[in-house]
């Protein structure tokens, strides 16, 4: 029993091969899938297990899914469709009050009331989880009308100020949203009986729920659609040519966006118990920008290595170095400096760079 | 295809190995997990703080009786979300005994609950949200500071008995503000005095034109609770305005913290706190005195607040024989007598001090002050009247205290308001 | 409930705001406007600036010594240089590189394992300051020339080292100078430590005046006299002067420009560092009004965006009406409706950019 992960992770990793071998050589957009599917599963599995004797690592492990679920939506608008946005946290953060005040709010008849019939149900996570996905697409698609009109650096501020709408909101509507105080959240529902307050259990919860918006963004940006997304970045106007109606693409995109990011939100809340304004800063935004950035755009497992890298500077740097915001600036720019320099962008630029040179040398 | 799998896989077992707990934990050992700002804007008040927990812990030489205490510091930004995962990091890599720290009201209401999720004792000694030793008490959460509305209780009746009649507050907008001016509403009503208006900035604000363009002119006094900036700059632009009437004002509005930055418009400024550089007892004399010399500062009520933590904790582990166990020592932190630097303390039995409150006047000392080897000519909060023994719910009963709600926005609400 | 009074006190008292609004975002938009470069350390100049005016009246006051800071200058310098000589060798870029690389590994060594450390004594070096009162007019002024200066090297530093490297990548130009709003600020910390200091400005220009039984602050009346002063500088400097012709030559045809025989890399240098000095005067003007302590930068940098977005990115005109439009709605807004003085910045600055994408001025 004790090391259950270390069966299901090698059960994941062989059917992973397995697959691996099995599937044909010419679709290999479904390898990569299954391949990226599998090793994440593996990752994840390991954790709890890695965890027994480096403590801490699946609490980390947990908040890089949290926020891997962030950077990857973000990904869909600054890597597919080339719109850079410095208020992803706006959704992120609207759909983690919703999930926060709906939780606690008993005063609120009619939306406690169905809460507490979706919770004697056993149903009370779906029930936040469908929530926080109607609050984003709500916000998204009214943001997205205001914003989609812009490109390029009128895009990254117009999106910026509206985030910090929706922070002034989280900060005065006190009534609401307990403005500076935050609001506590007493504990998870539990999911068709399986208590999540447990944070073995939940761990696996976000694990699922991560796979699975990892899954449906995959298919996203590989399908027909997204495909003319990555049109839409190189050349807006010859998508216009073609007949395409580009505003509506890139605000669809947008949305889907928005999607996630409230997904993220909902993981968040529960995740942390807690929510309070500083999680919809303009810092927030710009370290989702710089996950992205960091692991390379326009690749859904690049947001998650540089979430995965960002937040385990956050938690180990702080322990060595007593003055970690000159490094983490320091390696701001780096990274940065790397990208532009070699032309390459992110961490996995640099890997299928590398991969590039090799191949290049064999021949 | 498999290699590269492997390589990833390795690389992040890798990462992780990073984390490898540094040494297995000896049997006499103390953990303590502090959380304080290092970085970020309320970096100078972070290392008050810690200035003070720490200067107790090395009089003691790092030892509580045959216990060696491991002090581990991190770093907090003072904001809620960072508070709760660095305590969880404290608490599940570091295995702290309790841990302690922590600035803004909001810290408090993120740290009690995960406190109480977590079994590990959580020691508040700046963190001051009224209800969290009132109305919403959490297990596991002690407080050694002074809740928000502790001090303006005394301070309301002491405004009204100077004759005061006509109070307008000014108060950041946030639970502190709400707390402290709440506190100082009731007392001061209910002796006979009058609030006028009430005004709620936004946390930092700057320029506050807006605001003493509200101001009536027939004012007797102001009161105010600033944090911060805001703190600086208040009372040179109610005066610059041409308002004469006197500043009252919560702890923060004129701490020594701010103090040494404060020119002399915030002369005469009076406010109420449980603790000043300037008290005159033997104890504090050598506190500030030794402070000065370690750390080239006034001593704040940031930094004795956390030496008394210290001293409680130090205090409750010889009481149980230095065997930790929560229960027991919370046990036996109720049950201390101390008498810490700002005077005599227990605690109350919903675990928050009483301790004297003291009616503080900004007032400018030159030379020397008392050989302490603060720079001449500062500005001291001088101590001119003070009530002993004051608990939160001054002067009810607690029974009485609890059937009203928690002080806000609109509580106690405003009869006399224009 | 408001008087005549009172509102004549409140528009007074806007229109003092605005001018330091002004100051604070002319500098963002000069920058953004000419070299297409969104920079988010601004504000963290801003603040820098600050503390560089504090220190300088505290040389003044001789509480404290030159020759630590004079010290940190020197290594600056042969950092400098240091790199320019790796640069022939190699392209700008890399050379800036490998200077942030070794900076980097002398940072963590010498903040975490050395007993001496490097870094703190050369790099970063830490200055106790204290708050000053009872200046002369004279002394302001030093320190506005002695602040000008140093920030403006140190926007060169930072324009001709990093910046120019990034070419007009948006994001690259964000993740950047965010990570510079760090550096500065966390620098700043380190250097002068955390206190929330004040300096008041001359009693020349202290106190108040009163005028039909109104009191006016005179330092607003300050605020405003600098400003305008700066706003017909910057006017009369890049539309009337040959410098400003050159500026929009460059900014309009970088490639004709250069075929004609200017120095673009020159001018581009040049106006970066006139934006950070612009936030230089900002920073000590505004300083005797907001105080200097950490985590100003970051609380100023929204408005300064405001001001930008809705004047118009790049347009100094657009930034006049920008800082007026926010003085009077955030002044307005939070004296009418206190529970709404978030979003009455933010929610206008929505709407504007919803009808024009590129604010009141700008060209887009």
């Amino acid at each position: 029993m004790k090391s259950i992960e270390l069966l299901i992770s090698a059960i994941a990793l062989g059917l992973g091969i397995i697959c691996y071998l099995k599937l044909d050589k010419k679709n290999i957009i479904l390898k990569k899938f299954v391949m990226l599917f599998f090793g994440l599963l593996t990752i994840g599995c390991l954790t709890p297990f890695i965890d027994k004797y480096v403590p801490l690592s699946q609490l980390i492990m947990n908040e890089i899914l949290v926020f891997g679920v962030l950077a990857m939506s973000l990904d869909i608008l600054m890597g597919y469709t080339g719109l850079a946005s410095l208020g992803h946290a706006a959704y992120f953060g609207v759909s983690s009050y919703a999930c926060a005040i709906v939780m606690t709010k008993t005063s609120w008849v009619t939306s406690f009331a169905a809460y507490t019939w979706a919770q004697s149900n056993g149903l009370g996570i779906i029930f936040l989880l469908v929530l926080a996905i109607v609050v984003a697409i709500f916000f998204a698609a009214f943001f997205g009308l205001l914003a989609i009109r812009a490109t390029d650096v009128y895009f990254l501020m117009i999106t910026l100020s509206l985030a910090m709408v929706v922070w002034g909101l989280a900060y005065r509507w006190s009534a609401v949203t307990e403005g500076d105080n935050g609001i506590n959240v007493p504990g998870r529902p539990s999911l068709f009986g399986i208590n999540l307050d447990n944070d073995y259990n939940f761990y696996f919860f976000t694990l699922g729920i991560f796979l699975l918006c990892f899954s449906v963004m995959y298919l996203f940006v590989n399908s027909p659609f997204g495909k003319t997304l990555v049109g839409i970045r190189e050349s807006e106007e010859r998508m216009k040519m073609l007949g395409y109606n580009t505003w509506l693409h890139k605000y669809i995109a947008f949305i889907v966006a928005g999607i996630f990011s409230g997904i993220a939100g909902f993981l968040w809340t529960l995740f942390n118990l807690f929510v309070s304004p500083p999680d919809l800063e303009l810092i927030t935004s710009a370290e989702a920008l710089f996950m992205v950035a960091l692991g390379g755009p326009a690749t859904l497992l690049g947001p998650v290595i540089g979430a995965s890298i960002i937040k385990i500077l956050q938690q180990f740097v702080s322990i060595y170095v007593e003055r970690w915001p000159l490094i983490l600036g320091a390696i701001y720019i780096i990274t940065i400096m790397v990208s532009r320099l070699y032309k390459v962008e992110g961490i996995l630029g640099i890997v299928s760079k590398i991969r590039g040179s090799s191949a290049s040398s064999k021949e | 295809m498999l290699k590269r799998l492997v390589v990833l896989v390795a690389v992040i077992a890798l990462s992780f190995t990073f984390a490898v707990k540094d040494a297995t934990s000896a049997e006499k050992e103390f953990r303590i997990g502090w959380l304080a700002a290092v970085t970020g804007w309320a970096a100078q008040i972070g290392k008050d703080m810690t200035n003070g927990f720490k200067m107790y812990l090395d009089q003691q030489n790092y030892k509580f009786g045959p216990l060696k205490v491991k002090f581990i510091v991190e770093d907090n930004l003072a904001k809620p979300p960072v508070n709760v995962r660095k305590a969880m990091k404290l608490i599940k890599r570091d295995k702290v005994h309790l841990f302690s720290g922590g600035l803004l009201a909001s810290t408090g209401y993120a740290l009690a609950p995960l406190a109480e999720r977590t079994n590990v004792l959580y020691i508040s000694p700046i963190p001051a949200a009224d209800d969290l030793t009132q109305r919403k008490r959490y297990k596991n959460f002690m407080r050694l500071g002074f809740t928000s509305s502790q001090n303006s209780h005394p301070q309301g009746q002491w405004a009204c008995e100077q004759g005061f009649k006509k109070v307008v507050t000014i108060a950041a907008d946030y639970a502190f503000g709400y707390e402290t001016v709440g506190g100082f509403q009731k007392t001061f009503e209910a002796c006979g005095g009058k609030i006028i208006k009430k005004l709620w900035p936004k946390i930092g604000t700057k320029d506050f034109a807006p605001y003493l363009a509200k101001f009536p002119k027939d004012l007797d006094a102001v009161f105010t609770l600033m944090v911060g900036g805001m703190s600086l700059s208040f009372p040179k632009q109610f005066r610059g305005a041409g308002f004469k009437a006197p500043m009252l004002g919560g702890i923060t509005s004129a701490d020594e913290f701010i103090l040494p930055n404060m020119g002399d418009e915030a002369i005469g400024y009076i406010t109420a706190g449980q603790y000043s550089a300037a008290l005159d007892t033997k104890k504090n004399r050598a506190f500030v005195k030794e402070y000065q010399k370690r750390y080239g500062k006034m001593a704040s009520y940031y930094s004795e607040s956390c030496y008394t933590a210290a001293l409680f904790i130090h205090k409750a582990l010889a009481k149980i024989n230095y065997k930790y166990d929560r229960d027991k020592f919370k046990d036996a932190m109720r049950s201390l007598r101390v008498d810490a630097i700002r005077g005599p303390v227990y605690l109350d039995k919903f675990d928050n001090p009483v301790h004297n409150v003291y009616i503080r006047k900004v007032v400018r000392i030159s030379g020397d002050h008392k050989g302490l080897g603060v720079k001449p000519n500062s500005l001291w909060n001088k101590v001119i009247k003070t009530y002993p023994a004051i608990g939160q719910f001054y002067p009810d009963s607690a029974e009485k205290f609890l059937k009203q709600p928690v002080y806000s926005k609109n509580f106690p609400p405003c009869k006399h308001c224009r | 409930m408001f008087s005549a009074e009172k509102m004549i006190i409140l528009t007074y008292s806007s229109f003092a705001y605005a001018a330091l609004l002004f100051l604070l975002a002319s500098g963002l938009s000069l920058i953004f406007g000419v070299m297409r470069i969104v920079n988010l350390a601004h504000a963290a100049f801003f603040l820098f600036s600050g503390y560089i005016a504090l220190e300088f009246y505290n040389i003044i006051y001789g509480t404290v010594s030159l020759i630590p800071r004079f010290i940190q200058i020197i290594s600056w310098t042969v950092l400098y240089f240091v790199w320019k000589s790796i640069s022939k060798k190699m392209s700008g870029g890399r050379s800036a590189l490998l200077l942030l690389v070794i900076y980097l590994i002398i940072e963590i060594f010498s903040l975490s394992f050395w007993s001496f450390p490097i870094y703190e004594n050369l790099f970063f070096v830490k200055v106790p300051v204290k708050s000053v009162a009872n200046l002369s007019i004279w002394m302001l002024i030093g320190a506005l020339i002695f602040t000008i200066i140093i920030i403006s090297l140190a926007g060169f530093f930072v324009e001709r080292v990093f910046l120019r490297q990034l070419g007009q990548d948006t994001i690259a130009q964000v993740l950047v100078t965010i990570g510079f709003a760090f550096i500065l600020q966390d620098g700043s910390l380190y250097m002068w430590g955390g206190d929330n200091y004040f300096f008041d400005l001359p009693k020349l220009l202290g106190g108040s005046f009163t005028m039909q039984g109104m009191t006016f602050e005179k330092f607003r009346l300050f605020l405003i006299f600098v400003a305008a002063i700066v706003a017909i500088a910057l006017y009369f400097c890049i539309e009337r002067t040959k410098l400003g012709a050159i500026m929009r030559a460059t900014v309009d045809d970088p490639e004709m420009a250069r075929g004609v025989g200017i120095n673009t890399n020159i001018v581009s240098m040049s106006i970066f560092a006139i934006g950070t000095s612009l936030a230089a005067i900002g920073g000590i003007v505004g300083a005797s009004f907001l105080g200097v302590y950490p985590g100003l930068d970051f609380e100023i940098l929204p408005y300064a965006f405001a001001v930008v977005i809705i004047g118009g990115m790049g347009s100094l005109g657009g930034a006049l009406v920008g800082s007026i439009i926010v003085g009077l709605i955030e002044n307005f807004a939070t004296a009418f409706f206190p529970e709404l003085n978030y979003f009455a910045l933010f929610a206008p600055m929505a709407i504007i950019l919803a009808v024009k994408p590129t604010g009141l001025f700008g060209k887009g």
